[in-house]
């Protein structure tokens, strides 16, 4: 009975990790989901080591111990707001956790063929997100810089490698290769992850994560091949189809090509636009008057962007939004797919600020709205409502769908100063005639329209 | 190609088709959670881990290797599945207080 008991755990352990992916389409069971999935990775964990290829426990145990040791605190001393980061460093560990598996059935079985094929597979996935994810952290983090690095010829270094690499995956696949062959491919691996993550921009964030959850997915399924193990390749091969399906998304919400994304071109976009940054005229208000505006207003649309999320701003939009609905007004929230460093990060904080999630509309829902609209309150978003992307064939962002905030009576835009968004582009949006621009800190600046609020008639 | 690998193709490629299937339907509301639950459901490798670790016959490199990655991979599972409990707890409606 114990002989099979672990398939019957997989078994389980693949159901409930199906179904976690499935309950999560909605809020209303989304927890239901973690602890399915929660379930499942049990199962998976009990199941192998019920084994009889499981003979040894202790060092189990020690990695197992270590591992939440670390784990735990890791999820709960984080801020919140460092999330997008917490996510890349625990894709990290689990990369490395898998290319690590794939060094070590590399040197204890040493096989060849398909097998190979799998664990070459696997091994690079995994060491280049690894890499890739730790570069990602740095670049959130801001302890690397956040610009795109870009240097002449990096295309042709990148090739070179890759073909180098893919030469020394042939050679051990095929069984005659020397000693380094396969720790030199190792390092390649390493040095992709780094190299793919140079040349990306703060703005492109939210891809590249979804991207590095893909390849993940992808490297656990690889080893499902190399170990003959039909749970690894589901549960990865639903992992590699959901970082997939995100990154898809986040490259039509940027009008991005999805093979512009695989090859790393991106922060090609700085060049051109900047140059017509002339001195326009722009109209700026007070704290007093955007409080006279929005309480007079009946409907306000407020657009997020990675402005408030360094700003820490939501705790404050949330006040403004309570009063604003205790006047009376309709306040909802427009949020671009793109918006933040990773998919779904303005929902996840205007969540924290309590904010209700009926509030919070995605930008096909609501862009028809903006023309009823009296009030569009922009809160750090920048690229992703310029209105550039519609006509200007020469802008950088054309075709990329945009929020139409200037579609909404008045416009107001709190921002820091008027230096360009993360693409480097001149934004239109703020000459505009019915734009009010509200210079300075958006945590502050909400701050002070909450206290003017109360005043205004 | 033995049956095997024949049969594993076919069970990588509808679970495949299945995932695209299921995050479709995610709304984009949760996809931070959706990106964070399948980050821990990628440190399955653990089984791969346990298995190198735990056996009879591992040299001295891949045992140490393999505790590396069990404990790598764990943190991955536990982190990913806390901070995804620590968001949707936050997800909710107007008015309705946390059950």
């Amino acid at each position: 009975m114990t002989e099979n008991f672990w398939q019957f755990s997989y078994l389980v352990a693949a159901v409930t990790i199906i179904l976690s992916i499935k309950w999560l389409n909605s809020p209303a069971t989304a927890r239901r989901g973690v602890h399915a999935g929660q379930i499942g990775m049990l199962f998976a964990i009990i199941g192998t080591l019920l084994r009889h290829e499981v003979v040894s426990f202790e060092w189990v145990a020690v990695g197992l111990v270590l591992g939440s040791g670390i784990g735990v605190p890791l999820a709960y001393l984080m801020p919140m707001t460092a999330l997008p980061q917490l996510t890349a460093l625990s894709h990290a560990f689990g990369a490395l956790a898998a290319a690590l598996v794939g060094t070590a059935e590399y040197y204890q079985h040493a096989p060849t063929g398909f097998l190979m094929g799998a664990l070459v597979v696997e091994t690079l996935l995994g060491f280049l997100t690894a890499t890739a994810s730790v570069m990602a952290f740095g670049k959130l983090q801001e302890l690397v810089p956040t610009r795109p690095m870009t240097y002449k010829g990096q295309h042709v270094v990148n090739l070179g490698l890759l073909a180098f690499a893919i030469f020394l995956a042939g050679w051990v696949i095929e069984g005659s290769a020397p000693a380094w062959a396969f720790p030199t491919f190792s390092g390649l691996s390493l040095l992709f992850g780094v190299l793919l993550i140079l040349p990306i921009g703060g703005g492109d964030m939210p891809t590249v994560i979804a991207l590095l959850n893909s390849y993940a997915g992808m490297s656990a399924a690889a080893m499902g091949f190399a170990l003959n193990n039909k749970l690894l390749i589901i549960a990865g091969a639903l992992n590699a189809a959901s970082g997939f399906i995100l990154s898809v998304i986040m490259c039509k919400a940027m009008n991005r090509s999805f093979t512009n994304v695989l090859f790393g071109a991106f922060g090609q976009v700085q060049a051109g636009g900047g140059a017509a940054a002339t001195a326009k005229p722009v109209r700026s208000a007070t704290p007093e008057d955007a409080a006279s505006i929005l309480a007079n207003a009946h409907k306000v649309i407020v657009v997020p962007g990675y402005g408030m999320a360094v700003a820490q701003a939501q705790h404050k939009v949330r006040e403004l939004t309570d009063m604003l609905v205790k006047r009376g007004v309709d306040v909802q929230f427009a949020i671009h797919p793109v918006a933040g460093r990773m998919p779904g990060h303005m929902n996840v904080l205007l969540a924290e600020a309590d904010i209700s999630y009926e509030r919070l509309h995605e930008m096909e829902d609501i862009n028809s709205d903006f023309s009823e609209t009296d009030v569009a309150l922009v809160i750090g978003a920048n690229d992703v409502v310029n209105p550039a992307a519609r006509h200007d064939t020469t802008s950088p962002i054309y075709g990329m769908p945009i929020l139409d905030v200037d579609k909404a009576t008045t416009v107001m835009v709190i921002k820091r100063s008027m230096n360009p968004g993360f693409a480097g582009i001149d934004n239109e949006l703020y000459y505009d005639s019915r734009t009010l621009m509200l210079f300075g800190d958006a945590k502050q600046f909400v701050a002070e329209i909450v206290k003017e609020l109360p005043k205004a008639a | 190609m033995s049956t095997e690998i024949e049969l594993s193709i076919y069970v990588f490629i509808l679970a495949g088709f299945l995932g695209l299937e299921l995050v479709q339907r995610v709304s984009p509301l949760l996809h931070s959670p959706l990106m964070s639950l399948t980050n821990a459901v990628s440190a399955i490798s653990v089984v791969g881990a346990i298995l190198i670790t735990g056996s009879g016959e591992a040299t001295v490199l891949s045992k140490a290797l393999g505790v590396v990655a069990v404990t790598f991979s764990t943190i991955n599972i536990v982190a990913g599945f806390l901070i995804t409990d620590r968001m949707l707890k936050m997800f909710r409606k107007e008015g309705k207080k946390e059950k």
